[in-house]
């Protein structure tokens, strides 16, 4: 029982990583109804400056962190003002592929400022359980899953209160809603736009940190990242607490799914048990757990 | 030609009634070649109820759209004219320069924000406003006073209200951002007759008491008429007519072609013989 405590805790600590990464999409999904693909590429490009600067300029963390963070925000800003608002009002595919390229292209930038061989990155916490829970209830719990998971929460609240509770966060949701509606009463969409990219960059910033620390910064981030997807399909594309929930389940089912069906199956199935839930889930409820359902009463 | 109208030697006696709002001879091309506006000029006094008038397809919302600087989303581009706003050219500002100057548009259909609340709704139309929360809670309170029926559903989700309801949360929505004018889009759209009465009362008093100025897009001529002072009736993207409301709701043609009073059968106002334009002199 105690191990299955540890597998679920384990899951469901990593989902709420996932979460994180979930939230960087349906941010600017939100928003713009762009589905950016580049949100990976974005975490990827985050974790190997924060590490590049580290390693190779020798900067403190307290340096690398406000330089990685301007970078990210630099980088989201730029994003929507030479790529996306030029192409507004063009169709979702032609965005759709718009972000493709751009995940391609971040990807190229990574490998040419801080180059391709994998790094270590550390954030002052270490993967090793709690020892007095070893200790005295014989539960493995990693320090690092937990931290990661206190500062994700953190994050999360945060974006929560900053979507329901601000001015802006409220200007954000009516765009979200109805374009049109919103320049009616004098939202500037762009300035709109522009605050969602930066807020994306911030939080790929975190997410890049977080996965870096646990899986080392390399290419697979970017795919890693694209764990985020089912969490998506899960969660429906709109709502932070979908992303949250879609995140907790898929951390914690491919977790158990790993442990206790995949010894029957040959193992290995971590990697895309998470897309099978997914699969299932969208063909029950295709707009997700907490996809806000279009309301079309007149 | 239109730097004519706005060169600064008025007469002093013109520019005490120099209107709230001057569009003069506008032309409105969608997708760079469907002309839609073909030199559509109005005025609206300071403190007045215009209605424009027409038909489905007449141009109404173009208009209105025009002066609100909406078109963009939709491709559109004024191609010529101008519009003033209170002796200023406003036609290439933002929507959200215009509604800082006191100018906002309620379109056609509501469009509230579906997903937020009533009072959310609301409060984004405070979204250009730079004074403090108390001053916003007033209008808020303000909004309610003469919008009861959203105090009451002031937490319900605006998708989920009625027709009515969500009319008058686009219009609260609008009064938020404080406006001297508001750009009414076919209030009495699909909503019934008594709530229509409702909605327009509202109107008048905002109006009378508030001073808020509305140029009113509506085909429901009788009941806009009721209201306003003065109304231009638009066909196929021009004025082909205009004049003192009492005098349009008398008008024989008006009757016969509005209002459907008469037997005959609908004919365009080309046919009718007061047919006239405004301001051809100015094109
Ligand atoms: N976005 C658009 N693109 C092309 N044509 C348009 C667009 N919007 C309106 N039109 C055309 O312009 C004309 C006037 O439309 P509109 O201003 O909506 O009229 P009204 O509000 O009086 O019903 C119509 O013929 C309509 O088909
Ligand atoms: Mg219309």
């Amino acid at each position: 029982m105690s191990f299955f405590f540890e597998v679920l805790v384990a899951g469901l600590l990593s989902g709420v990583m996932y979460a994180l990464v979930a939230l960087g999409f349906v941010l600017i999904f939100k928003a713009s109804g762009v589905f950016n693909f580049a949100q990976g590429a974005m975490v990827f490009f985050a974790a190997a400056t924060y590490a590049g600067l580290q390693q190779e300029h020798h900067l403190a963390a307290w340096i690398a962190l406000p330089l990685a963070l301007a970078a990210m925000v630099v980088l989201g800003l730029a994003i929507e003002r030479v790529v996306l608002r030029p192409l507004v009002n063009q169709p979702q595919i032609t965005l759709f592929m718009a972000t493709i390229g751009l995940a391609f292209f971040i990807e190229g930038m990574s490998q040419m400022f801080w180059g391709s061989t994998p790094r270590g990155l550390s954030v002052g916490v270490e993967d090793q359980p709690f020892q007095w829970l070893s200790d005295r209830y014989n539960v493995n719990v990693s320090q690092f899953d937990v931290f990661a998971a206190v500062i994700s929460g953190i994050l999360v609240v945060l974006l929560a209160l900053f979507f329901q509770r601000t001015r802006i966060g409220r200007a954000l949701r009516a765009v979200a809603d109805d374009h049109q509606a919103a320049l009616s009463v004098g939202i500037p969409l762009q300035y709109i736009w522009a605050i969602v990219w930066a807020v994306a960059g911030f939080v790929a910033l975190v997410a890049g940190l977080l996965w870096g620390a646990r899986n080392g910064v390399g290419f697979s981030l970017t795919f890693t990242a694209l764990k985020a997807l089912p969490v998506l399909i899960l969660g429906g594309f709109e709502s932070i607490p979908g992303a949250i929930v879609g995140g907790l389940i898929i951390g914690a089912s491919e977790k158990i799914a790993e442990v206790y069906l995949g010894p029957h199956v040959g193992g290995g199935i971590e990697g895309w048990f998470a897309y099978v839930i997914a699969l299932a889930f969208l063909l029950v409820r295709p707009e997700g757990l907490f996809g806000e359902r279009h309301i079309d009463r007149v | 030609m239109s730097r004519a109208l706005s060169s600064p030697n008025v007469a002093p006696a013109q520019a005490a009634a120099r209107p709230a709002l001057a569009v003069n001879n506008v032309e409105v091309i969608y997708d760079h070649v469907i002309l839609v506006l073909k030199g559509v000029s109005l005025e609206v006094a300071e403190g007045g109820i215009v209605a424009l008038l027409g038909a489905n397809g007449a141009g109404k919302t173009t208009t209105l759209k025009a002066i609100s600087n909406l078109l963009g989303a939709e491709r559109g581009e004024v191609t010529k004219g101008s519009i003033e706003f209170r002796g200023e050219r406003v036609d290439r500002l933002t929507p959200n320069d215009l509604v800082r100057r006191g100018v906002c548009q309620v379109m056609e259909g509501r469009h509230c924000f579906a997903h937020l609340t009533v009072e959310e709704n609301l409060l984004t139309g405070a979204f250009t406003r730079r004074d403090s929360r108390a001053d916003i809670a007033g209008s808020l309170e303000k909004v309610y006073h003469y919008f009861p029926r959203l105090k009451q559903r002031r937490a319900s989700q605006a998708g989920y209200t009625s027709g009515g309801e969500q009319q008058m949360t686009a219009i609260g929505r609008a009064l938020m951002a404080r406006p001297s004018m508001i750009l009414l889009d076919e209030p009495s759209m699909g909503l019934a007759p008594q709530i229509v009465d409702e909605i327009f009362g509202i109107v008048g008093d905002l109006n009378g008491r508030e001073r808020v100025s509305f140029l009113l897009a509506e085909q429901n001529t009788m009941v806009a008429l009721r209201y306003a002072q003065y109304g231009y009736i638009l066909e196929n993207g021009r004025v082909v007519m205009d004049g003192a409301a009492s005098e349009l709701a008398d008008n024989e043609d008006v009757k016969e072609f509005y209002l459907g009073l008469s037997t005959a059968g609908r004919r365009s106002f080309r046919d009718v013989k007061h047919y006239r334009r405004r301001k051809r002199w100015l094109a």
